[in-house]
Protein backbone atom coordinates (compact mmCIF):
# COMPACT_ATOMS: atom_id res chain seq x y z
CA UNK A 1 0.00 0.00 0.00
CA UNK A 2 1.12 3.54 -0.71
CA UNK A 3 1.36 5.78 2.26
CA UNK A 4 -0.21 9.25 1.91
CA UNK A 5 3.31 10.58 1.75
CA UNK A 6 4.20 8.34 -1.19
CA UNK A 7 1.04 9.41 -2.87
CA UNK A 8 1.92 13.07 -2.46
CA UNK A 9 5.39 12.41 -3.89
CA UNK A 10 3.91 10.56 -6.86
CA UNK A 11 1.47 13.37 -7.50
CA UNK A 12 4.29 15.90 -7.48
CA UNK A 13 6.31 13.74 -9.84
CA UNK A 14 3.33 13.58 -12.18
CA UNK A 15 2.82 17.33 -12.09
CA UNK A 16 6.53 17.94 -12.71
CA UNK A 17 6.62 15.57 -15.68
CA UNK A 18 3.52 17.15 -17.21
CA UNK A 19 5.13 20.58 -17.06
CA UNK A 20 8.41 19.43 -18.59
CA UNK A 21 6.66 17.25 -21.19
CA UNK A 22 7.46 19.59 -24.12
CA UNK A 23 11.13 19.18 -23.30
CA UNK A 24 10.76 15.38 -22.96
CA UNK A 25 9.20 15.17 -26.43
CA UNK A 26 11.91 17.44 -27.81
CA UNK A 27 14.67 15.49 -26.12
CA UNK A 28 13.44 12.16 -27.48
CA UNK A 29 12.58 13.36 -30.98
CA UNK A 30 15.19 16.05 -31.61
CA UNK A 31 18.16 14.75 -29.59
CA UNK A 32 18.12 11.15 -28.44
CA UNK A 33 16.62 9.45 -31.48
CA UNK A 34 18.72 11.47 -33.96
CA UNK A 35 21.95 10.77 -32.02
CA UNK A 36 21.31 7.03 -32.14
CA UNK A 37 20.08 7.09 -35.72
CA UNK A 38 23.09 9.12 -36.75
CA UNK A 39 25.42 6.54 -35.22
CA UNK A 40 23.57 3.76 -37.04
CA UNK A 41 23.72 5.67 -40.34
CA UNK A 42 27.44 6.18 -39.82
CA UNK A 43 27.84 2.40 -40.08
CA UNK A 44 25.96 2.21 -43.37
CA UNK A 45 26.10 3.23 -46.97
CA UNK A 46 23.03 5.41 -47.27
CA UNK A 47 21.64 7.70 -49.94
CA UNK A 48 18.12 9.07 -49.63
CA UNK A 49 16.89 6.98 -52.57
CA UNK A 50 18.02 3.62 -51.16
CA UNK A 51 17.72 2.20 -47.67
CA UNK A 52 20.80 2.08 -45.40
CA UNK A 53 23.15 -0.87 -46.02
CA UNK A 54 25.34 -1.95 -43.10
CA UNK A 55 29.07 -1.72 -43.82
CA UNK A 56 30.60 -1.66 -40.32
CA UNK A 57 33.28 0.95 -39.67
CA UNK A 58 34.17 1.36 -43.33
CA UNK A 59 33.12 5.04 -43.42
CA UNK A 60 35.40 5.86 -40.51
CA UNK A 61 38.32 4.02 -42.08
CA UNK A 62 37.79 5.78 -45.36
CA UNK A 63 37.60 9.18 -43.66
CA UNK A 64 40.76 8.72 -41.63
CA UNK A 65 42.93 6.94 -44.19
CA UNK A 66 41.67 7.55 -47.69
CA UNK A 67 40.06 10.98 -47.88
CA UNK A 68 42.58 13.82 -48.30
CA UNK A 69 39.71 16.34 -48.44
CA UNK A 70 38.57 15.22 -45.00
CA UNK A 71 42.06 15.78 -43.60
CA UNK A 72 42.14 19.15 -45.34
CA UNK A 73 38.77 20.10 -43.83
CA UNK A 74 39.91 18.96 -40.40
CA UNK A 75 43.17 20.93 -40.50
CA UNK A 76 41.39 24.03 -41.84
CA UNK A 77 38.95 23.80 -38.95
CA UNK A 78 41.70 23.28 -36.37
CA UNK A 79 43.54 26.30 -37.79
CA UNK A 80 40.38 28.35 -37.43
CA UNK A 81 39.64 27.09 -33.90
CA UNK A 82 43.22 27.62 -32.67
CA UNK A 83 43.26 31.26 -33.75
CA UNK A 84 39.66 32.42 -33.68
CA UNK A 85 38.72 31.16 -30.21
CA UNK A 86 41.63 32.65 -28.21
CA UNK A 87 41.76 35.85 -30.26
CA UNK A 88 38.01 36.39 -29.99
CA UNK A 89 38.18 35.70 -26.27
CA UNK A 90 41.05 38.11 -25.70
CA UNK A 91 39.45 40.87 -27.71
CA UNK A 92 36.16 40.38 -25.85
CA UNK A 93 37.91 40.53 -22.50
CA UNK A 94 39.94 43.58 -23.51
CA UNK A 95 36.81 45.41 -24.63
CA UNK A 96 35.01 44.49 -21.42
CA UNK A 97 37.92 45.71 -19.28
CA UNK A 98 38.01 49.00 -21.16
CA UNK A 99 34.25 49.43 -20.79
CA UNK A 100 34.53 48.67 -17.09
CA UNK A 101 36.69 51.79 -16.50
CA UNK A 102 33.55 53.88 -15.94
CA UNK A 103 34.09 55.75 -19.20
CA UNK A 104 31.65 58.24 -20.66
CA UNK A 105 29.25 56.87 -23.26
CA UNK A 106 29.44 53.34 -21.88
CA UNK A 107 26.06 52.25 -23.28
CA UNK A 108 26.84 53.60 -26.75
CA UNK A 109 30.18 51.75 -26.91
CA UNK A 110 28.59 48.61 -25.54
CA UNK A 111 25.92 48.76 -28.25
CA UNK A 112 28.49 49.25 -31.03
CA UNK A 113 30.56 46.27 -29.93
CA UNK A 114 27.61 43.99 -29.24
CA UNK A 115 25.50 44.72 -32.31
CA UNK A 116 27.58 42.87 -34.95
CA UNK A 117 27.24 39.61 -33.03
CA UNK A 118 23.46 39.50 -33.41
CA UNK A 119 23.20 40.52 -37.06
CA UNK A 120 22.26 37.91 -39.69
CA UNK A 121 25.46 36.17 -40.78
CA UNK A 122 24.38 35.91 -44.40
CA UNK A 123 24.08 39.69 -44.66
CA UNK A 124 27.28 40.44 -42.75
CA UNK A 125 29.15 37.86 -44.83
CA UNK A 126 28.15 39.64 -48.02
CA UNK A 127 29.14 42.96 -46.45
CA UNK A 128 32.60 41.57 -45.58
CA UNK A 129 33.06 40.25 -49.10
CA UNK A 130 32.71 43.81 -50.27
CA UNK A 131 34.60 45.32 -47.33
CA UNK A 132 37.64 43.15 -48.13
CA UNK A 133 37.34 43.47 -51.90
CA UNK A 134 41.01 43.60 -53.00
CA UNK A 135 40.56 46.68 -55.15
CA UNK A 136 37.59 48.69 -53.97
CA UNK A 137 36.94 47.44 -50.42
CA UNK A 138 37.25 49.92 -47.57
CA UNK A 139 39.92 47.87 -45.79
CA UNK A 140 42.12 47.61 -48.88
CA UNK A 141 41.76 51.32 -49.51
CA UNK A 142 42.75 52.18 -45.94
CA UNK A 143 45.68 49.76 -46.05
CA UNK A 144 46.90 51.22 -49.34
CA UNK A 145 46.60 54.68 -47.80
CA UNK A 146 48.84 53.52 -44.93
CA UNK A 147 51.37 52.12 -47.40
CA UNK A 148 50.60 48.51 -46.52
CA UNK A 149 50.72 45.78 -49.20
CA UNK A 150 47.56 44.92 -51.11
CA UNK A 151 46.04 41.63 -49.98
CA UNK A 152 43.46 39.65 -51.94
CA UNK A 153 41.94 38.29 -48.72
CA UNK A 154 39.15 35.88 -49.69
CA UNK A 155 40.66 35.01 -53.08
CA UNK A 156 44.14 34.25 -51.71
CA UNK A 157 44.50 30.74 -50.21
CA UNK A 158 46.97 32.13 -47.67
CA UNK A 159 44.79 34.99 -46.50
CA UNK A 160 41.26 33.55 -46.75
CA UNK A 161 41.35 31.95 -43.30
CA UNK A 162 42.90 34.97 -41.53
CA UNK A 163 40.21 37.11 -43.18
CA UNK A 164 37.48 34.86 -41.80
CA UNK A 165 39.14 34.90 -38.37
CA UNK A 166 39.18 38.68 -38.48
CA UNK A 167 35.50 38.66 -39.36
CA UNK A 168 34.72 36.28 -36.51
CA UNK A 169 36.48 38.65 -34.08
CA UNK A 170 34.12 41.37 -35.23
CA UNK A 171 31.30 39.14 -33.94
CA UNK A 172 32.74 38.68 -30.46
CA UNK A 173 30.37 41.16 -28.80
CA UNK A 174 28.20 38.59 -27.05
CA UNK A 175 31.30 37.31 -25.24
CA UNK A 176 32.24 40.85 -24.28
CA UNK A 177 28.82 41.34 -22.71
CA UNK A 178 29.22 38.20 -20.61
CA UNK A 179 32.69 39.35 -19.49
CA UNK A 180 31.37 42.79 -18.66
CA UNK A 181 28.65 41.33 -16.42
CA UNK A 182 31.29 39.21 -14.69
CA UNK A 183 33.70 42.13 -14.23
CA UNK A 184 31.00 44.23 -12.61
CA UNK A 185 30.63 41.48 -10.01
CA UNK A 186 34.26 41.53 -8.89
CA UNK A 187 34.25 43.23 -5.46
CA UNK A 188 35.90 46.68 -5.55
CA UNK A 189 37.57 45.97 -2.16
CA UNK A 190 39.89 43.46 -3.80
CA UNK A 191 41.22 46.16 -6.13
CA UNK A 192 41.48 48.63 -3.25
CA UNK A 193 43.56 46.21 -1.24
CA UNK A 194 45.76 45.52 -4.25
CA UNK A 195 46.23 49.28 -4.76
CA UNK A 196 47.33 49.70 -1.15
CA UNK A 197 49.94 47.03 -1.81
CA UNK A 198 51.12 49.12 -4.74
CA UNK A 199 50.08 46.61 -7.38
CA UNK A 200 50.38 47.76 -10.99
CA UNK A 201 47.43 47.67 -13.37
CA UNK A 202 48.74 44.53 -15.01
CA UNK A 203 49.25 42.78 -11.67
CA UNK A 204 45.72 43.69 -10.60
CA UNK A 205 44.40 42.29 -13.85
CA UNK A 206 46.49 39.16 -13.56
CA UNK A 207 45.98 38.43 -9.86
CA UNK A 208 42.54 39.86 -9.11
CA UNK A 209 40.49 40.09 -12.29
CA UNK A 210 41.53 36.88 -14.03
CA UNK A 211 41.06 34.55 -11.02
CA UNK A 212 37.75 36.15 -10.12
CA UNK A 213 36.29 35.73 -13.60
CA UNK A 214 38.01 32.41 -14.39
CA UNK A 215 34.74 30.40 -14.49
CA UNK A 216 33.48 32.81 -17.15
CA UNK A 217 36.70 32.49 -19.16
CA UNK A 218 36.22 28.73 -19.08
CA UNK A 219 32.56 29.06 -20.10
CA UNK A 220 33.31 31.40 -23.01
CA UNK A 221 36.18 29.21 -24.19
CA UNK A 222 34.04 26.10 -24.31
CA UNK A 223 31.04 27.77 -25.92
CA UNK A 224 33.38 29.48 -28.40
CA UNK A 225 35.07 26.18 -29.16
CA UNK A 226 31.84 24.31 -29.83
CA UNK A 227 30.69 27.14 -32.09
CA UNK A 228 33.99 27.36 -33.97
CA UNK A 229 33.99 23.64 -34.76
CA UNK A 230 30.60 24.11 -36.44
CA UNK A 231 31.67 27.18 -38.43
CA UNK A 232 29.59 27.12 -41.60
CA UNK A 233 27.58 30.08 -42.86
CA UNK A 234 30.41 32.53 -43.60
CA UNK A 235 32.41 29.91 -45.49
CA UNK A 236 29.32 28.86 -47.44
CA UNK A 237 28.36 32.40 -48.43
CA UNK A 238 31.73 34.09 -48.92
CA UNK A 239 34.15 31.51 -50.27
CA UNK A 240 32.14 28.31 -50.87
CA UNK A 241 35.19 26.43 -49.60
CA UNK A 242 37.67 28.08 -51.94
CA UNK A 243 40.12 29.25 -53.03
CA UNK A 244 41.72 25.82 -53.53
CA UNK A 245 39.90 24.29 -50.56
CA UNK A 246 41.56 26.80 -48.22
CA UNK A 247 38.24 27.42 -46.48
CA UNK A 248 36.75 23.97 -46.83
CA UNK A 249 35.80 23.68 -43.16
CA UNK A 250 34.57 20.56 -41.43
CA UNK A 251 30.89 21.54 -41.40
CA UNK A 252 30.97 22.66 -44.99
CA UNK A 253 32.46 19.38 -46.18
CA UNK A 254 29.98 17.47 -44.03
CA UNK A 255 27.13 19.45 -45.54
CA UNK A 256 28.40 18.82 -49.07
CA UNK A 257 28.65 15.10 -48.43
CA UNK A 258 25.13 14.94 -47.03
CA UNK A 259 23.23 17.30 -49.32
CA UNK A 260 25.28 17.64 -52.50
CA UNK A 261 26.70 14.10 -52.92
CA UNK A 262 23.91 12.45 -50.86
CA UNK A 263 26.39 10.33 -48.92
CA UNK A 264 24.31 10.35 -45.74
CA UNK A 265 26.18 7.50 -44.06
CA UNK A 266 29.56 9.03 -44.76
CA UNK A 267 28.40 12.44 -43.52
CA UNK A 268 26.99 10.84 -40.36
CA UNK A 269 30.38 9.30 -39.64
CA UNK A 270 31.88 12.78 -40.00
CA UNK A 271 29.28 14.15 -37.59
CA UNK A 272 30.11 11.49 -35.01
CA UNK A 273 33.84 12.13 -35.28
CA UNK A 274 33.15 15.83 -34.74
CA UNK A 275 31.04 15.01 -31.71
CA UNK A 276 33.85 12.88 -30.26
CA UNK A 277 36.47 15.57 -30.88
CA UNK A 278 34.33 18.18 -29.15
CA UNK A 279 33.58 15.90 -26.19
CA UNK A 280 37.22 14.94 -25.70
CA UNK A 281 38.48 18.51 -26.01
CA UNK A 282 35.85 19.82 -23.60
CA UNK A 283 36.73 17.09 -21.14
CA UNK A 284 40.43 17.95 -21.28
CA UNK A 285 39.80 21.65 -20.94
CA UNK A 286 37.67 21.01 -17.86
CA UNK A 287 40.28 18.67 -16.41
CA UNK A 288 43.26 20.90 -17.06
CA UNK A 289 41.50 24.03 -15.84
CA UNK A 290 40.18 22.46 -12.63
CA UNK A 291 43.06 23.81 -10.58
CA UNK A 292 43.08 27.20 -12.21
CA UNK A 293 39.40 28.04 -12.09
CA UNK A 294 38.27 29.72 -8.92
CA UNK A 295 34.63 29.45 -7.90
CA UNK A 296 33.81 31.99 -5.24
CA UNK A 297 30.72 31.54 -3.11
CA UNK A 298 30.27 27.81 -3.41
CA UNK B 1 48.52 62.97 -0.97
CA UNK B 2 48.12 59.31 -1.80
CA UNK B 3 44.39 59.45 -2.62
CA UNK B 4 45.13 62.45 -4.86
CA UNK B 5 47.76 60.56 -6.78
CA UNK B 6 45.38 57.63 -7.10
CA UNK B 7 42.71 59.95 -8.40
CA UNK B 8 45.03 61.36 -11.04
CA UNK B 9 46.06 57.92 -12.17
CA UNK B 10 42.39 56.84 -12.35
CA UNK B 11 41.67 59.84 -14.57
CA UNK B 12 44.53 58.96 -16.89
CA UNK B 13 43.31 55.38 -17.09
CA UNK B 14 39.82 56.52 -17.95
CA UNK B 15 41.14 58.88 -20.61
CA UNK B 16 43.35 56.21 -22.20
CA UNK B 17 40.45 53.74 -22.13
CA UNK B 18 38.21 56.29 -23.78
CA UNK B 19 40.65 56.93 -26.62
CA UNK B 20 41.13 53.20 -27.19
CA UNK B 21 37.38 52.66 -27.18
CA UNK B 22 36.83 55.38 -29.76
CA UNK B 23 39.41 53.78 -32.05
CA UNK B 24 38.02 50.29 -31.62
CA UNK B 25 34.43 51.34 -32.13
CA UNK B 26 35.46 53.05 -35.37
CA UNK B 27 36.81 49.68 -36.52
CA UNK B 28 33.64 47.90 -35.38
CA UNK B 29 31.32 50.34 -37.12
CA UNK B 30 33.29 50.39 -40.41
CA UNK B 31 31.59 47.33 -42.01
CA UNK B 32 28.11 48.68 -41.31
CA UNK B 33 29.07 52.19 -42.41
CA UNK B 34 30.53 50.76 -45.61
CA UNK B 35 27.35 48.71 -46.17
CA UNK B 36 25.03 51.69 -45.82
CA UNK B 37 27.06 54.19 -47.85
CA UNK B 38 27.58 51.64 -50.61
CA UNK B 39 23.85 50.97 -50.70
CA UNK B 40 23.38 54.68 -51.45
CA UNK B 41 26.03 54.99 -54.15
CA UNK B 42 25.14 55.68 -57.77
CA UNK B 43 26.84 53.13 -60.02
CA UNK B 44 29.46 55.59 -61.28
CA UNK B 45 30.71 56.22 -57.73
CA UNK B 46 30.93 52.56 -56.77
CA UNK B 47 34.36 51.76 -58.21
CA UNK B 48 36.36 54.94 -57.72
CA UNK B 49 39.95 55.11 -56.56
CA UNK B 50 40.20 56.74 -54.04
CA UNK B 51 36.69 55.73 -52.96
CA UNK B 52 33.85 58.06 -52.14
CA UNK B 53 33.10 57.58 -48.46
CA UNK B 54 29.82 59.46 -48.50
CA UNK B 55 28.23 59.52 -51.97
CA UNK B 56 26.64 62.61 -53.37
CA UNK B 57 23.97 62.64 -54.51
CA UNK B 58 22.56 59.78 -52.44
CA UNK B 59 21.09 57.13 -54.73
CA UNK B 60 18.01 55.78 -52.97
CA UNK B 61 16.92 54.01 -56.17
CA UNK B 62 19.20 51.06 -55.31
CA UNK B 63 16.50 49.86 -52.93
CA UNK B 64 13.62 49.66 -55.43
CA UNK B 65 16.05 48.08 -57.93
CA UNK B 66 16.98 45.41 -55.36
CA UNK B 67 13.30 44.72 -54.76
CA UNK B 68 12.82 44.23 -58.50
CA UNK B 69 15.75 41.82 -58.75
CA UNK B 70 14.40 39.49 -56.07
CA UNK B 71 11.14 39.32 -54.07
CA UNK B 72 12.96 40.57 -50.96
CA UNK B 73 9.76 41.94 -49.43
CA UNK B 74 8.26 38.47 -49.59
CA UNK B 75 11.44 37.00 -48.06
CA UNK B 76 11.20 39.55 -45.24
CA UNK B 77 7.55 38.67 -44.72
CA UNK B 78 8.40 34.97 -44.59
CA UNK B 79 11.18 35.59 -42.05
CA UNK B 80 8.75 37.59 -39.95
CA UNK B 81 6.10 34.84 -39.99
CA UNK B 82 8.59 32.10 -39.14
CA UNK B 83 10.06 34.26 -36.38
CA UNK B 84 6.72 35.09 -34.79
CA UNK B 85 5.54 31.47 -34.88
CA UNK B 86 8.79 30.33 -33.27
CA UNK B 87 8.61 33.07 -30.62
CA UNK B 88 5.08 32.09 -29.57
CA UNK B 89 6.18 28.46 -29.24
CA UNK B 90 9.32 29.37 -27.33
CA UNK B 91 7.37 31.50 -24.84
CA UNK B 92 4.81 28.78 -24.12
CA UNK B 93 7.08 25.74 -24.03
CA UNK B 94 9.96 27.25 -22.11
CA UNK B 95 7.64 28.76 -19.48
CA UNK B 96 6.04 25.37 -18.84
CA UNK B 97 9.31 23.47 -18.74
CA UNK B 98 11.11 26.02 -16.57
CA UNK B 99 8.17 25.96 -14.15
CA UNK B 100 8.47 22.19 -13.90
CA UNK B 101 12.18 22.53 -13.14
CA UNK B 102 11.86 25.28 -10.54
CA UNK B 103 8.49 25.60 -8.82
CA UNK B 104 7.44 21.96 -8.54
CA UNK B 105 9.54 19.65 -6.36
CA UNK B 106 9.81 16.13 -7.69
CA UNK B 107 12.22 13.29 -7.31
CA UNK B 108 15.10 13.31 -9.77
CA UNK B 109 14.39 16.86 -10.91
CA UNK B 110 17.91 18.18 -10.63
CA UNK B 111 19.44 15.12 -12.29
CA UNK B 112 17.12 15.56 -15.27
CA UNK B 113 18.03 19.23 -15.36
CA UNK B 114 21.70 18.32 -15.81
CA UNK B 115 20.58 16.32 -18.84
CA UNK B 116 18.83 19.42 -20.19
CA UNK B 117 22.02 21.43 -19.91
CA UNK B 118 24.17 18.70 -21.41
CA UNK B 119 22.22 18.84 -24.66
CA UNK B 120 23.71 22.32 -25.18
CA UNK B 121 26.97 20.59 -26.08
CA UNK B 122 25.46 18.54 -28.87
CA UNK B 123 26.63 19.79 -32.28
CA UNK B 124 23.75 20.43 -34.70
CA UNK B 125 25.49 18.33 -37.33
CA UNK B 126 25.01 15.14 -35.33
CA UNK B 127 21.23 15.46 -35.40
CA UNK B 128 20.97 17.21 -38.77
CA UNK B 129 20.88 14.15 -41.04
CA UNK B 130 18.43 11.94 -39.05
CA UNK B 131 16.17 14.95 -38.58
CA UNK B 132 16.23 15.60 -42.30
CA UNK B 133 15.39 11.95 -43.01
CA UNK B 134 12.53 11.97 -40.49
CA UNK B 135 11.11 15.28 -41.63
CA UNK B 136 11.20 14.15 -45.27
CA UNK B 137 9.36 10.96 -44.38
CA UNK B 138 6.51 12.88 -42.73
CA UNK B 139 6.33 15.36 -45.58
CA UNK B 140 7.71 18.40 -43.80
CA UNK B 141 10.35 19.20 -46.40
CA UNK B 142 9.49 22.39 -48.26
CA UNK B 143 7.38 23.61 -45.35
CA UNK B 144 8.27 25.92 -42.46
CA UNK B 145 7.45 23.23 -39.88
CA UNK B 146 11.07 22.03 -39.36
CA UNK B 147 12.00 25.65 -38.63
CA UNK B 148 9.10 26.32 -36.23
CA UNK B 149 8.15 23.12 -34.41
CA UNK B 150 11.49 22.61 -32.58
CA UNK B 151 11.03 26.02 -30.96
CA UNK B 152 7.74 24.71 -29.48
CA UNK B 153 9.65 21.98 -27.63
CA UNK B 154 11.87 24.16 -25.46
CA UNK B 155 15.52 25.15 -25.70
CA UNK B 156 18.07 24.41 -22.93
CA UNK B 157 19.36 27.98 -22.92
CA UNK B 158 15.88 29.46 -22.38
CA UNK B 159 14.87 26.76 -19.89
CA UNK B 160 17.98 27.54 -17.89
CA UNK B 161 17.39 31.28 -17.94
CA UNK B 162 13.71 31.12 -16.99
CA UNK B 163 14.42 28.52 -14.33
CA UNK B 164 17.03 30.76 -12.70
CA UNK B 165 14.53 33.59 -12.74
CA UNK B 166 11.70 31.50 -11.30
CA UNK B 167 13.94 30.12 -8.55
CA UNK B 168 14.44 33.71 -7.42
CA UNK B 169 10.73 34.17 -6.67
CA UNK B 170 9.96 33.46 -2.97
CA UNK B 171 8.37 30.05 -2.29
CA UNK B 172 5.81 31.61 0.06
CA UNK B 173 4.03 33.12 -2.94
CA UNK B 174 3.26 29.64 -4.25
CA UNK B 175 2.27 28.29 -0.84
CA UNK B 176 -0.27 31.06 -0.35
CA UNK B 177 -1.95 30.36 -3.68
CA UNK B 178 -1.95 26.60 -3.06
CA UNK B 179 -3.62 27.10 0.33
CA UNK B 180 -6.29 29.21 -1.37
CA UNK B 181 -6.99 26.16 -3.53
CA UNK B 182 -5.37 27.47 -6.71
CA UNK B 183 -4.07 24.86 -9.14
CA UNK B 184 -0.52 24.83 -10.48
CA UNK B 185 -1.87 26.17 -13.76
CA UNK B 186 -3.39 29.22 -12.08
CA UNK B 187 -0.20 29.66 -10.09
CA UNK B 188 1.88 29.67 -13.27
CA UNK B 189 -0.32 31.94 -15.35
CA UNK B 190 -1.54 34.38 -12.68
CA UNK B 191 1.35 34.58 -10.25
CA UNK B 192 4.67 33.40 -11.68
CA UNK B 193 4.59 34.44 -15.33
CA UNK B 194 3.58 38.06 -14.64
CA UNK B 195 6.69 38.29 -12.45
CA UNK B 196 8.87 36.85 -15.22
CA UNK B 197 8.15 39.51 -17.83
CA UNK B 198 11.77 40.67 -18.25
CA UNK B 199 12.99 37.10 -18.69
CA UNK B 200 10.16 36.31 -21.11
CA UNK B 201 11.00 39.39 -23.15
CA UNK B 202 14.58 38.14 -23.41
CA UNK B 203 13.37 34.73 -24.59
CA UNK B 204 11.16 36.33 -27.23
CA UNK B 205 13.94 38.56 -28.53
CA UNK B 206 16.62 35.91 -28.68
CA UNK B 207 14.29 33.41 -30.35
CA UNK B 208 13.27 35.98 -32.92
CA UNK B 209 16.89 36.81 -33.72
CA UNK B 210 17.84 33.14 -33.96
CA UNK B 211 14.96 32.42 -36.31
CA UNK B 212 15.67 35.52 -38.37
CA UNK B 213 19.37 34.68 -38.70
CA UNK B 214 19.00 30.92 -39.20
CA UNK B 215 20.56 29.88 -42.47
CA UNK B 216 21.39 26.18 -42.47
CA UNK B 217 17.80 25.21 -41.54
CA UNK B 218 16.14 26.97 -44.48
CA UNK B 219 19.01 25.87 -46.74
CA UNK B 220 18.32 22.22 -45.98
CA UNK B 221 14.54 22.23 -45.87
CA UNK B 222 13.29 24.79 -48.39
CA UNK B 223 13.60 24.61 -52.14
CA UNK B 224 10.68 26.73 -53.26
CA UNK B 225 11.48 30.38 -53.65
CA UNK B 226 8.10 31.57 -52.37
CA UNK B 227 8.93 30.02 -48.99
CA UNK B 228 12.45 31.47 -48.60
CA UNK B 229 13.23 33.59 -45.58
CA UNK B 230 15.50 36.60 -46.03
CA UNK B 231 18.71 34.76 -45.06
CA UNK B 232 18.31 32.10 -47.73
CA UNK B 233 16.99 34.44 -50.42
CA UNK B 234 19.90 36.80 -49.89
CA UNK B 235 22.55 34.06 -49.88
CA UNK B 236 21.29 32.41 -53.06
CA UNK B 237 21.01 35.77 -54.79
CA UNK B 238 24.58 36.59 -53.77
CA UNK B 239 26.01 33.22 -54.84
CA UNK B 240 24.14 33.24 -58.17
CA UNK B 241 25.79 36.53 -59.18
CA UNK B 242 29.21 36.54 -60.81
CA UNK B 243 30.50 40.08 -60.79
CA UNK B 244 27.80 41.88 -58.95
CA UNK B 245 26.58 45.38 -58.57
CA UNK B 246 27.59 45.76 -54.96
CA UNK B 247 25.33 48.76 -54.31
CA UNK B 248 22.30 46.55 -55.00
CA UNK B 249 23.69 43.77 -52.80
CA UNK B 250 24.40 46.24 -50.01
CA UNK B 251 20.87 47.63 -50.28
CA UNK B 252 19.51 44.09 -49.89
CA UNK B 253 21.88 43.38 -46.98
CA UNK B 254 20.76 46.60 -45.29
CA UNK B 255 17.16 45.42 -45.56
CA UNK B 256 18.10 42.10 -43.93
CA UNK B 257 20.00 43.78 -41.11
CA UNK B 258 17.72 46.75 -40.45
CA UNK B 259 14.90 44.92 -38.59
CA UNK B 260 17.39 43.46 -36.11
CA UNK B 261 19.07 46.84 -35.56
CA UNK B 262 15.71 48.53 -35.02
CA UNK B 263 14.52 45.88 -32.57
CA UNK B 264 17.86 46.05 -30.79
CA UNK B 265 17.73 49.79 -30.30
CA UNK B 266 14.21 49.66 -28.89
CA UNK B 267 14.85 46.69 -26.62
CA UNK B 268 18.47 47.26 -25.67
CA UNK B 269 17.86 47.09 -21.95
CA UNK B 270 16.15 43.72 -22.25
CA UNK B 271 19.09 42.36 -24.23
CA UNK B 272 21.68 43.46 -21.74
CA UNK B 273 19.52 42.17 -18.89
CA UNK B 274 19.17 38.84 -20.65
CA UNK B 275 22.89 38.24 -20.45
CA UNK B 276 23.01 38.97 -16.73
CA UNK B 277 19.80 37.00 -16.13
CA UNK B 278 21.37 33.81 -17.39
CA UNK B 279 23.07 33.64 -14.01
CA UNK B 280 26.41 33.34 -15.73
CA UNK B 281 27.82 35.47 -13.02
CA UNK B 282 28.80 32.43 -11.00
Amino acid sequence: MLTPRDRRELRKLGVGLVFISPWIVGFLALNLYPILASFYYSLTRYSPISSPRFIGFFNYEKLLYFDPLFIKALTNTLYFVVFAVPLGNMLALALAVLLNQKVKGLSLFRTLFYLPSILPLVATSIVWTWLLHPQYGAVSVIMAELGLPVISWFSDPQWAKPALIMMSMWGTGWMMLIYLAALQDVPQELYDVASLDGASLWRKFRHVTVPMISPIILFNTIVGLIGAFQYFTEAYVITEGGPGDATLFYSLYLFQNAFAYFKMGYASAMAWLLFLVILILTFFIFRSSAKRVYYHGN
Amino acid sequence: MIPNLGMKRANINTAVSFVLLVGLSAAFILPLFWMITTSLKPIDQLLLDPPVWIPSPLEFDNYPVALEEQPFLQYLGNSLQIGVAAVIGALISNSLVAYGFSRVEWKGRDAVFVLVLSTLMLPYHVVMIPLFVTFSKIGWVNTWLPLIVPAWLGHPFFIFMLRQFMLGIPKELSEATRIDGGSEWILLTRVILPLCKPALATVALFQFIWSWNDFIGPLIYLNERSLYPMSLGLALYHNSQGITDFSILMAASTMAVAPIIIIFFFMQRVFIQGISLTGLKG
